[in-house]
């Protein structure tokens, strides 16, 4: 990649002194103008190399974090509320999780999986039998208000999530449905009492959707935070301009001393990609936090060369084939089995890792994660062998025998071209070779959704992003869409294929309730042989790969699996920018 | 002229109830809405968080009783709450049109200040290599769509200078030359395409003009070039040069929706496609009645400037 780099930074160079001989030289302006398209149609044309670009040092071994400065940062969507309980989208944690503080927060040294406290004095005190967590908290949190932290904000905000009033929404209360009561014994102490022992409820207090609010606040008002930012953050919040750009400055009385090292930053609003992109490359923003495409982290690193690091790695998010099970041929498993077996995934990570954001094969967890499956077993699971020929003669097989031989069908998709279009276009290409015809029906977000959810599709692309490895996170759109008797179950909205399978229902409990990792691990993988291979309810195609070019001077961020914590800029600071 | 002001004037009311009713139509027919969006980022929410939203928000009320409730609010000059932010759309408005304006009015100078000169002398000068020079840069403007010009002028500024527009708008009176540095960029890119338009028009109008019996007259009687251009030919072929002028200065509010995209201007194209695109209801409603005033109230202003162009034009 260092080659690569190298010799087309020199071509730049070249454009570069072409255009300041243009300057002087106005007669050579045409020229210059089909250079740079040139020079642009080339960009877009290279491998990228991201694939072989490693993690970027997050500053130089033994630098001290320097204080001052604004950091900018692009955000690619609008927050469409400022209450992160009721969110689910980056647009709502990119700018407001610096004025909040949670209970506890991934570290932000490692990003993955390494969970610290936050507002929390210290890790929880479990019981012995793991149905009571304790939690200490800090005694010197106060909010930007002045009033200080105690247990009884931490109790309100938790009833808020998980107990929410009525007219108030908490779409992520289904997390904690082991909760079965909260209490505050004193002002720096909090209890949670669950009803059955899971390994999943740390992971749950460290969402970093579950900002702390005031209870004196909800108390006057539940939806005081769905247009109020008030906060125990490191940052204090000063405006928001919609389609703009929101601000906060440093918080003095921040809890941790010494830190935020800012003394603000700015959040500016920008969904067109090329304008993304020139903002980095004009040095507008200094970094984006979600992830850019190959082009576009290529088109930088030819342009900023080593002003510029780059950080990868993998994402918790996927992108599943979603098959309408209420409808023929799909409620048939030879059908959806024999178009799992025709995707060649190893293959296809390889090629479009270098054209959009998906990079790694893996199975209902993330591949490398801490229940990945390892590539030994997962490969003996139909749609994940290596030998393709076998594959496609397996799928051609499963066809002819459910009668659908030439099975034609629309595969809906939405209308975001990253990374959803690359990767339908190679599904539906996968697909030729085993005789089925897919057409290419892209409609926007909110028509694709409707048809996904009103059961209006054949066969579709969806997708799932968390902020963890957790099976419980991962597994929760898998369970069935109704109970035995009828009830919506707790797949309802979130299963797209609209299946019921109480065995399924069942498998996915037993994980949630083990504590045991090593057992945990292969309850999950016993799940993913069951709901991929031989049900193939839901399959996943490639998972994501996160790629943040940033400018160097950009310290102390360091890229996650997902694109949700270490959002509160606490950590980060600003080189020294000569 | 009163009665005919009058009669204009009221005749507005049937047409913006038009629109509104179809706007209110074409809204609830479109597949998707806000409550599914929202929550759209994590993949899915279970459906009786949908449910819940929905009633908050009055969309499971029946479609007759949300516009009759919706009408009688804009009567009462009460546009509602944004789906998407819960703010007043008023608000959510208010920040974007003084932009909006100062990009049309921008757009609209370059263009007059191109068009009529450019017109003119490929029409004094028709068939020589000016008038194919000047013809050829019209075709450019009108062949050439503005979001790709727009990026374009992005990459050579970022290129060369290793400089972008500012990507936060400040008001004019605050700081002029950021303002311009961020506005005068869309403003040439759809100046040039709206030039292109009214240079084509001024030229077959100017054209035509100078064959008028009354322009032989003026230079038999020994009038200059000059004024005979200027004075009789020019003026008398601005009506059809004004309506494009007025009608592209009209679109302009609402028609930027790539050139914004792809220049970051907070404008109220780009909030009209974000709240298309979230299907915010009652913002995306109150927008088109808004662009539709407009559109019929500049069309007023142009009628009532005919008579003042052209004296032959009576208003009964």
């Amino acid at each position: 990649m260092s080659a690569l780099f190298l010799s087309t930074r020199d071509k730049w160079a070249g454009v570069t002194h072409m255009l300041r001989s243009a300057r002087r030289r106005p007669s050579i302006a045409l020229a210059l103008v089909l250079s740079i398209v040139l020079a642009a149609c080339q960009q877009g044309q290279q491998p990228v190399g991201a694939g072989s670009a490693t993690a970027a040092p997050t500053g130089v071994a033994g630098e001290q974090p320097r204080p001052g400065g604004t950091l900018t940062y692009i955000v690619s969507a609008e927050p469409p509320t400022f209450d992160g309980h009721q969110s689910t989208t980056f647009a709502t944690l990119m700018p407001a999780s610096p004025h909040y503080s949670i209970l506890y927060k991934l570290d932000p040294a490692d990003n993955v999986s390494k969970i610290i406290p936050d507002i929390a004095a210290g890790m929880p005190q479990i019981s012995a039998d793991k149905l009571t967590y304790t939690v200490k908290l800090r005694t010197d949190v106060k909010f930007h208000d002045g009033t200080k932290l105690t247990s009884e904000d931490v109790l309100a905000t938790y009833n808020k999530i998980i107990f929410p009033p009525a007219g108030v929404t908490s779409p992520r209360r289904g997390v904690y449905s082991a909760v079965e009561s909260m209490t505050a014994p004193d002002p720096s102490n909090i209890t949670f009492k669950l009803k059955y022992a899971t390994g999943s409820f740390l992971a749950g207090l460290a969402s970093p959707w579950n900002y702390i609010y005031s209870a004196a606040k909800l108390k006057a008002d539940p939806k005081f935070y769905e247009k109020n930012i008030m906060g125990t953050g490191p940052f204090t919040f000063v405006e928001y301009v919609k389609g703009s750009h929101w601000t906060g400055k440093k918080n003095p009385d921040y809890f941790e001393k010494g830190k935020p090292y800012l003394d603000g930053y700015r959040a500016v609003f920008i969904g067109d990609a090329a304008r993304q992109t020139a903002a980095i490359r004009s040095k507008q923003a200094m970094i984006e936090f979600r992830g850019f495409t190959p082009t576009q982290v290529s088109d930088l690193s030819r342009a900023l060369g080593q002003e510029l690091a780059i950080q990868e790695a993998s994402w918790v998010c996927v992108n599943y084939i979603s098959f309408n099970t209420t409808k023929k041929p799909f409620d048939d498993p030879r059908v959806r089995r024999a178009l799992t077996l025709g995707i060649d995934r190893w293959s296809g990570g390889e090629a479009l890792s270098k054209q959009t954001i998906v990079k790694g094969v893996g199975g209902l967890m993330r591949p490398g994660g801490p229940f990945a499956m390892p590539d030994a077993e997962l490969q003996k699971i139909p749609g994940f062998y290596k030998d393709s020929a076998k594959s496609i003669a397996d799928a051609k097989k499963l066809l002819a025998d459910a009668g659908v031989s030439d099975l034609t069908f629309k595969f809906l998709n939405r209308n975001v071209n990253t990374p959803y279009e690359p990767v339908a276009l190679f599904v539906i290409n996968e697909w030729k070779k085993i005789g089925v015809t897919a057409t290419h029906e892209v409609k926007e977000t909110a028509a694709y959704l409707a048809d996904l959810r009103n059961k209006n599709f054949d066969v579709g692309l969806d997708f799932n992003c968390d902020y963890f490895d957790e099976p419980d996170l991962q597994l929760a759109k898998f369970y069935s869409v109704a109970k035995p008797d009828g009830t919506a179950g707790l797949g309802a909205g979130l299963n797209l294929s609209h299946y019921n399978d109480p065995k399924l229902d069942g498998l996915i409990d037993a994980q949630g309730r083990e504590t045991d990792p090593t057992k945990r691990k292969q309850l999950v993988w016993e799940i993913e042989r069951y709901a991929m291979g031989e049900m193939a309810w839901q399959v996943p195609v490639i998972w994501w790969h996160r790629v943040i070019p940033h400018l160097a001077i950009v310290r102390g961020y360091r890229i996650g699996s997902n694109h949700y914590t270490s959002m509160d800029m606490a950590s980060i600071w600003l080189a020294d920018q000569k | 002229m009163q009665r005919y002001i009058a009669g204009r004037l009221l005749l507005m009311i049937p047409t913006l109830l038009g629109v509104a009713i179809l706007t209110f139509a074409i809204m609830r027919v479109v597949p998707g809405d806000v409550v599914v969006l929202r929550y759209s980022q994590s993949g899915a929410v279970p459906q009786e968080v949908i449910d819940a939203e929905r009633e908050e928000l009055g969309l499971d009320k029946p479609l007759p009783q949300q516009f009759a409730e919706w009408m009688a609010d804009i009567v009462r000059l009460d546009f509602g709450r944004s789906l998407w932010t819960d703010r007043p759309v008023i608000e959510e408005i208010k920040g974007r049109f003084g932009i909006s304006l100062e990009l049309a009015l921008l757009a609209t100078l370059l263009a007059t200040a191109l068009a009529l000169p450019l017109g003119v002398i490929a029409a004094v000068k028709q068939d020589t290599w000016v008038d194919y020079v000047i013809r050829v840069f019209s075709i450019g403007g009108l062949a050439m769509p503005s979001f790709w010009l727009g990026i374009l002028v992005i990459l050579g500024l970022v290129v060369a200078f290793r400089w972008a527009p500012p990507l936060i708008f400040v008001p004019i009176w605050e700081d002029p030359i950021e303002n311009l540095a961020q506005l005068i960029w869309p403003a040439i890119v759809v100046g040039y395409r709206y030039s292109a338009v009214a240079t084509r028009m001024t030229r077959s109008s100017v054209l035509e003009v100078l064959r008028e019996d009354y322009v032989r007259t003026a230079r038999a009687k020994g009038l200059s070039e000059t004024l005979v251009i200027v004075r009789h030919a020019l003026r008398n072929s601005l009506l059809p040069v004004v309506t494009v002028l007025s009608l592209e200065f009209a679109f302009l509010f609402g028609g930027l929706v790539v050139t914004e995209q792809v220049f970051n201007v907070n404008g109220l194209g780009k909030l009209l496609v974000d709240a298309v695109a979230q299907r915010d209801y009652t913002l995306v409603q109150a927008l088109v009645l808004i662009f539709a005033f407009i559109f019929v109230f500049v069309n007023f202003l142009v009628d009532l400037l005919y008579g003042f162009l052209d004296p032959r034009i009576k208003y009964t």
